[in-house]
């Protein structure tokens, strides 16, 4: 999972340094993730995980590191194999 | 809804707006425009002092300028862009073919350099970028245009085109944010000058499908928007008049605005909805201009 992210935020985030070089709880707004690519890294996870992030987790903190995003992507499948 | 468009009916017959047949695309009368004239010089009297710079832009803007700004990522629904017919002679004949058959004959008409304009700032950012670093001091402008958003509707208040008025602030994050704190308080003060009661509340851009759900959670967590609200066409869901926006530095960093240290620009504006405003005072205070109370005769009119 922690590579699938890792690619997907090199591919779309817009990010000015490499992304291999992140600690997983970077802050990646600090590092330059834009709104705009965050709703795409968003996009790119749903269709890589065959997802849907609820409305509720569609907001800053989901997408605040990689960590972050680990964590709320745990947590949407969880929810998705209990349904 | 039968209550907007009584409202709007009621307009019409007084004759204050003008119906064209289309939803949100009004003519306006002789008094609706004192009215406007009036407010506007009452926000004259709060902002002149500040030294902005005036500036007029047309309700056209330069359609690459459009799409660079990245409109379209967030509002495509809203936008307007300006066609016409580039044909020669045959081309021309097959066009009135169409029209005279009631086919449809806007299909070859072909993208200008023109689009609508969506907010009175949006020409002014690569205008500034292009002089060169900011003064150290910041800069403030003072902008007012006619903006398009496609959204037809029978609510008077929201219409497809009307007037904006706008301060833009550019500066430090501290620079721009006390301005537009600065706003907010005046806002507040210059509502109640004219006798209307306001609410001002965090607020979101409507933005497009479920990526804009994501961008309407991040505004709204940043607290980057506020809407001063004003019961018009209901008083469960009163009509946002004016916003106040902080932009961080999207719009430095996108246009290259920078400060004299040759750090990137934040940038916060502030909108009067014209008419919106025009519509609150006719629905706060009768359809008469001359029956409103003294008080607030004096403070638009003197």
């Amino acid at each position: 999972m922690n590579e699938t992210i890792r690619e997907l935020l090199g591919k779309v985030g817009g990010l000015p340094g490499p992304v291999a070089e992140l600690a997983d709880d970077a802050d990646l707004y600090a590092v330059g993730l834009s709104s705009f690519a965050s709703v795409q890294l968003m996009l790119g996870l749903e269709e890589a995980f065959d997802i849907e992030f609820p409305d509720n987790l569609l907001n800053r903190k989901s997408f605040a590191s990689i960590a972050a995003i680990e964590q709320t992507l745990t947590h949407i499948l969880k929810s998705k194999e209990a349904a | 809804m039968d209550m907007q468009v009584s409202f709007l009916d009621r307009l019409f017959d007084a004759g204050l707006l003008i119906d064209t047949g289309v939803d949100g695309l009004y003519g306006r009368s002789g008094q609706f425009e004192s009215v406007i004239a009036a407010f506007e010089r009452l926000i004259d009297t709060y902002g002149g002092a500040d030294g902005a710079e005036a500036m007029r832009f047309p309700p056209g803007m330069n359609r690459a300028i459009f799409e660079k700004s990245g409109y379209m990522k967030s509002f495509p629904q809203l936008a307007g862009t300006v066609h016409s017919f580039c044909g020669g002679e045959l081309d021309h004949m097959n066009l009135l073919k169409c029209m005279e058959v009631g086919d449809d004959w806007t299909k070859g008409q072909e993208a200008t350099e023109i689009v609508l304009t969506p907010a009175a700032c949006y020409p002014l950012y690569p205008t500034v970028a292009k002089r060169g670093n900011l003064p150290a001091e910041g800069a403030l402008f003072d902008l007012q245009s006619y903006c398009f958003r496609h959204e037809p509707s029978q609510d008077p208040a929201r219409q497809q085109l009307f007037r904006m008025r706008e301060y833009v602030c550019m500066g430090t994050e501290q620079h721009v944010t006390d301005f537009r704190q600065l706003w907010m308080d005046r806002g507040v003060k210059m509502m109640k000058s004219v006798g209307l009661e306001v609410v001002i509340d965090v607020a979101n851009d409507p933005f497009f499908g479920r990526a804009g759900k994501m961008m309407v959670n991040n505004q709204r967590d940043q607290n980057l928007k506020f809407e001063l609200l004003i019961p018009i066409t209901s008083t469960a869901n009163p009509t946002a008049c004016m916003s106040f926006n902080y932009h961080q530095d999207s719009f430095g960093t996108k246009w290259g605005l920078n400060l004299a240290d040759g750090k990137v620009a934040h940038t916060a504006c502030v909108g009067f909805g014209l008419e919106r405003i025009a519509l609150a005072l006719f629905h706060t205070h009768g359809l008469d201009v001359k029956a409103w109370p003294e008080s607030v005769r004096a403070t638009l009119w003197g």
